[in-house]
């Protein structure tokens, strides 16, 4: 408990350093630093996200016209499609891509793993939006809130095989035996997926063909509602794009924290002379590991009246 | 790589044989399984009867999670793993070996289950060779994601909980293919109803014996 207690207040010191490191560069203590040009892309896409959605929502709900045999429910196609679209081919397929390079020994980085880890989750939520979205138009087009329709059940069981990953993740280990087991586990998953969505499909279909990228290629919707589907997915992309970025970023960060803490832990108490000098707190090698000498930092007061 | 499996195969079924565990709790827990569908969709015979497909397969994907736990616990103990590893066994045998033990422990559990199936919910067997097909091929997809998945999760502490999660969404294509196979065997269908769902099983079984025998040796590593 002590030890947390310290390095949440470590935290709050690092942040009244002034100079955030994530911002100014990083000097050798703070936690690993983004280039100016990350930060600079993950803004721009972020504002061309909001942007987006704004422009679709605003195309979708008021200058488009209702269906004429859908009526207002036509809108959700603005959004549905392209929350699926990510959600089931992009962040999935990302996500495979980047397990192999990771398993791939040529190409194997720790990038890879926590892009992986961060296409999964970002798709998760992706995935649930879909199957909410399906959720409300299929309840007043086919009368039900859930078909066990081909489509319906293998985006089900997508998200299941991505929750799947997502747990066998939180298991607790070294980040190379979690990234290489995620990778795994990525790799089965993916594996299956032609194989339930081919068994999913002979097992029952009822859901309207694919509306923009049918076989030849040539949209059934036409005119301003045509252009909005569009934007609506190159919106979304961009959300996913930049939640990915911002989950990636998390995912470092949780992997400095993870690896660092106990060793500043342990260093402020030993600068409090209460804990033994330990090798491990001497010779820690790997991640970027906060490296401020003991006597560069203050002893919260609590502490060090405890220590006296 | 067939003779390291062998015998691989050979040291698990022995230890089955001694332990008796898969006969003495697995196996009744499918029985167990198919009392509970029974309380859930009797007394009257017709749900059963048209109910007795699906709940077959699932009884057996329940009990498959069982005997790939048993499978891995057996070589959790005393370093087992480790001794495998160091014995210069071929991992791929080592794969098809450990597959090769758990697809015969089923295979006997599919056969005591069917004769439950019969019996309690007065199922008539009509196209024998569509059951039979159905439950080699299943079992074979079944026992290589098993081993697979029960691979990956061989060092993790909370392998109970997380096996069953990862495993079963993994085997559903098993579960939609066994049970529209079994529902032609039992209906007397003709094979072409039952033609894609065995090219399924097939495809599914070449995929994870496939992969399994090319990534074995790697996970045991990261494991």
């Amino acid at each position: 408990m002590t030890s947390t207690v310290v390095t949440e207040r470590s935290d709050d010191r690092r942040r009244g350093d002034g100079a955030d490191p994530a911002r100014t560069g990083g000097p050798r203590n703070g936690p690993p630093a983004l280039s100016r040009g990350t930060v600079l892309a993950t803004r721009v896409v972020g504002v061309a996200a909001v942007v987006g959605v704004a422009f679709t929502v605003w195309l979708g709900l008021w200058v488009t016209p209702p269906d004429k045999v859908q009526g207002n429910l036509v809108r959700l196609v603005y959004i549905h499609p392209g929350v699926a679209w990510v959600a089931l081919y992009l962040a999935f397929g990302l996500a495979a891509v980047a397990s192999l390079l990771y398993l791939w020994p040529r190409t194997r980085s720790l990038f890879w793993d926590r892009l992986a880890a961060a296409a999964v989750e970002v798709g998760v939520v992706f995935n649930v939006c879909t199957l909410i979205s399906g959720s409300i138009w299929g309840r007043p087009t086919w009368g039900v809130w859930w078909a066990w329709d081909a489509r319906l059940t293998s985006t089900a069981a997508l998200l299941v095989l991505f929750l799947g990953y997502m747990a066998l993740r939180r298991v607790p280990a070294e980040p190379e035996v979690r990234a290489k087991r995620s990778a795994f586990a990525a790799l089965f998953a993916a594996l299956d997926v032609p194989i339930v969505h081919f068994s999913v499909v002979w097992w029952k279909t009822l859901h309207q063909g694919a509306t923009v990228l049918n076989a030849n290629l040539s949209p059934t919707i036409h005119g301003s509602m045509a252009w909005t589907l569009l934007l609506g997915f190159v919106a979304l992309t961009l959300v996913f794009v930049w939640m990915l970025l911002v989950r990636y970023r998390i995912g470092v960060l949780e992997d400095w924290v993870g690896s660092g803490e106990l060793d500043l832990a342990l260093r402020e108490r030993q600068a409090e002379g209460i804990a033994p000098p330990t090798a491990s707190a001497v010779v820690l090698p790997g991640p970027p590991v906060p490296s401020e000498t003991p006597a560069g930092r203050e002893v919260p007061r609590e502490i060090a009246e405890v220590a006296q | 790589m067939w003779r390291d499996a062998a015998l691989v195969a050979g040291k698990d079924l022995r230890i089955e044989a001694r332990s008796k565990v898969a006969l003495s709790q697995v196996a009744p827990f499918g029985i167990v399984a198919l009392g509970l569908f029974a309380f859930a969709l009797g007394p009257a015979r017709a749900p059963m009867v048209s109910g007795a497909p699906g709940l077959f397969w699932v009884a057996v994907l329940f009990s498959t999670v069982l005997a790939i736990q048993r499978s891995v616990s057996v070589e959790s103990a005393d370093g087992a793993r480790d001794g495998l590893r160091l014995s210069g066994l071929d991992p791929a045998g080592l794969f098809l070996g450990k597959a090769l033990a758990v697809a015969a422990q089923l295979v006997v559990l599919e056969l005591v289950l069917t004769v439950g199936v019969v019996l309690l919910y007065g199922a008539a067997v009509k196209t024998v060779w569509l059951i039979a097909a159905a439950c080699l091929l299943g079992t074979v997809g079944l026992a290589a994601a098993g081993t697979l998945y029960g691979a990956l999760s061989a060092g993790i502490r909370v392998r109970e909980t997380l096996l069953p999660f990862l495993l079963l969404p993994v085997v559903t294509p098993i579960l939609l293919a066994g049970t529209r196979i079994w529902q032609a065997g039992l209906a007397g269908g003709t094979p072409s109803d039952a033609t894609p769902w065995l090219h399924l099983l097939l495809a599914f079984d070449a995929v994870y014996l496939a992969v399994g025998v090319v990534v074995y040796g790697p996970i045991q590593e990261a494991t």
